[in-house]
């Protein structure tokens, strides 16, 4: 078999070195991104950055961030937006704190009734983009609203008349499945590294860094499984497909349409993981949570080399443009420069990522 | 004499008030390649997409194989046996001519929630496959967008084959080719007719049917001008019978006798 495939070849291709290879990549993109970010802040931040708790710092609103921008990839692999994942996380924030708080519900049924009731949602989402043929764009802009206007008068309702919903700490105090999902995970280990000296410790010994915040845990898990299901499964094939050329897929008999609603509640329950993690954290719920992270799930996606066409990307690309947001994000602290540079910065990210993939885009289908 | 394989008897298509295909028939036989001729708007995407599932005549059978079909969806007569190139090859650019090529049907090993896409067997299958039409990829996730036309075309036809299609139905695959594309295509048909898979191949270019046809109908106005085998007829008679008749003989004595 190789004989056939090595032995001719033909005469007008050039071989391929290896870096033309890697810049087929579509996450090659973020990983240099990061390289660059890190070398930014080791030249302008101050040292403590780079530490363990300095780590562990940036990495949490990356993970908070990346869990999203994975849901966001995949759906825009598919070929699909979702403007609401912000508002989403939102209102399944405020279902999750209604569970536990009103109704009294163990963890171990309002976890699943959260992500079920995301998925629904996700679902409607999916379904009116499908059945109406309209642009995603502008059915879940819609849903942007309508979600977060629902959170609010849910909130409410819930609360009787108040915009934040309190008590989610102390209503699952002692569940079971709360350290899954809440606070730092392998505490133990940390407490024994300390006792080692092997990190840092306060002047009475317990570790600075307590343990790993259980949401980089779940990021990188997802990532993984995210990865795992686009490169090495028939329906990672089917979401390229679907994103790539829509009728072209369903004439070779991929269910278009069932990818597209699964990634549409895909998404959704992205955000209702974060609503769970981050509601559980702060103890409480309020009607700006997920504010605007639709747009930098979206951001962090296309940082990771998704194309906005569809069909193209990686969770893995995500998954290092989440990484790049919560450096940024978080480094700038550590920094002389103003805060505010944050948002000039991201903007400059997006709009340099944008340029490279359109042009690795262009490599790859060998256009000219 | 075998028996046809697929046999469309007195297909009628109405889209309202408008008739398509006002009875049409039309067969072919194992190992033959039967061109299907006709002007734009003479009903030959009509018909194609009657015999590929997409749409239900509104009178008239199919009979597989002698048994009476009747195919709800492209899906149900590709599963029978009936493949469809189209002239957009349901190809996606930015994808490997691996995933291209199993898209949708991809092979899996494990079992369970573990079963995944096999992706070694795949990439072998391709090269394999790819190889056997003569064409030469640099590796199996080369995209799909780096082939030529025709090379695209190959990918889809023989993507066809290996999923045991027992007709195959060619929607125009020369009309945006070049020359030397052209005639790899017409190569590729002849391989595939040898293989004993019945070929449907549509064209409105003569030449090209003439190259690779055994039979020829040509279709007008929804109907059919008769069938005729190769040798019965010349080139100019079938280009004649597509025009419908006088109009093009008199242009084609202003424009000395080039089209």
């Amino acid at each position: 078999m190789s004989e056939v495939t090595t032995s001719v070849g033909d005469e007008r291709l050039k071989a391929e070195s290896f870096g033309a290879k890697l810049m087929k990549r579509p996450e090659l993109g973020a990983i240099a991104g990061v390289i660059l970010v890190v070398l930014f802040f080791l030249a302008t931040a101050d040292s403590s950055m780079f530490t363990l708790s300095g780590v562990m710092n940036f990495m949490t609103p990356a993970a908070q961030l990346g869990i999203l921008a994975i849901g966001a990839a995949m759906l825009m692999i598919g070929g699909e937006f979702d403007l609401s994942i912000g508002s989403m996380v939102a209102f399944a924030g405020l279902f999750f704190a209604a569970c536990v708080v009103n109704w009294g519900l163990p963890l171990v049924l309002a976890i699943p009734l959260t992500f079920v009731f995301a998925a629904m949602v996700g679902g409607v989402n999916g379904t009116i983009v499908i059945r109406s043929g309209l642009p995603s764009f502008i059915v879940t802009l819609a849903f942007l609203f309508i979600l977060r206007g629902l959170s609010l008068v849910g909130l409410k309702l819930a609360t009787g008349g108040s915009t934040q919903l309190r008590g989610v700490r102390e209503a699952v105090e002692g569940d079971w499945l709360a350290p899954f999902f809440s606070g730092e995970a392998f505490g133990p280990l940390f407490a024994w590294l300390a006792e080692t000296g092997l990190i840092e410790t306060f002047k009475n010994g317990t570790p600075k860094v307590p343990g790993i915040p259980v949401e980089i845990i779940w990021f990188v898990l997802v990532a993984l499984l995210a990865t795992y299901v686009l490169l090495r499964t028939p329906v990672g094939n089917w979401i390229f497909a679907s994103g790539g050329d829509r009728v072209a897929a369903s004439n070779s008999g991929v269910p278009v349409n069932k990818v597209k609603i699964s990634l549409f509640m895909l998404t959704a329950c992205c955000a209702a993981m974060v609503a769970i993690i981050t509601v559980m954290d702060a103890g409480s719920t309020d009607a700006r949570r997920g504010f605007q992270k639709e747009f930098e799930a979206i951001i962090a996606a296309v940082i990771g080399g998704c194309l906005l066409t569809g069909g193209y990307g990686s969770a893995i690309g995500a998954f290092f443009g989440s990484i790049i947001f919560g450096m940024v994000v978080i480094g700038l602290t550590y920094t002389n420069f103003d805060q505010d540079w944050f948002q000039v910065f991201l903007g400059g990210m997006l709009l340099i990522a944008v340029l490279f993939n359109n042009a690795i885009r262009k490599r790859v289908t060998g256009e000219r | 004499m075998s028996e046809p394989i697929i046999h469309m008897d007195q297909i009628e298509k109405h889209f309202g008030n408008i008739i398509a295909l006002a009875g049409v028939s039309f067969d072919v036989f194992p190992g033959e390649c039967h061109c299907l001729l006709g002007d734009n708007g003479a009903g030959k995407s009509t018909f194609i997409k009657t015999m590929s599932g997409v749409h239900k005549p509104t009178s008239g059978q199919i009979f597989l194989e002698g048994k009476p079909m009747s195919f709800d969806s492209p899906r149900d007569a590709m599963e029978a046996g009936v493949a469809t190139v189209y002239q957009d090859l349901a190809m996606i650019p930015l994808m490997s001519v691996t995933r291209n090529f199993f898209m949708g049907r991809e092979p899996t090993k494990g079992w369970g929630i573990f079963k995944r896409f096999d992706t070694t067997r795949a990439n072998e299958i391709t090269m394999t496959e790819m190889a056997g039409m003569g064409i030469r990829l640099r590796s199996p996730d080369q995209a799909v967008g780096t082939l030529s036309g025709g090379e695209r075309q190959t990918v889809a036809i023989s993507r066809a084959v290996h999923f045991g299609a027992k007709v195959l139905i060619l929607d125009e695959p020369t009309s945006a080719l070049g020359v030397r594309q052209t005639s790899n295509v017409l190569a590729t048909i002849d391989k595939v007719r040898k293989n004993g898979i019945g070929i449907v191949f549509i064209t409105h270019n003569v030449r090209h049917a003439m190259a690779v046809g055994d039979r020829f109908t040509v279709l007008n106005r929804g109907k059919t001008h008769g069938t005729a085998k190769r040798g019965e007829i010349k080139a100019e008679e079938l280009q004649d019978l597509m025009a419908g008749g006088q109009e093009l003989a008199q242009l084609e004595g202003s424009l000395g006798g080039t089209i």
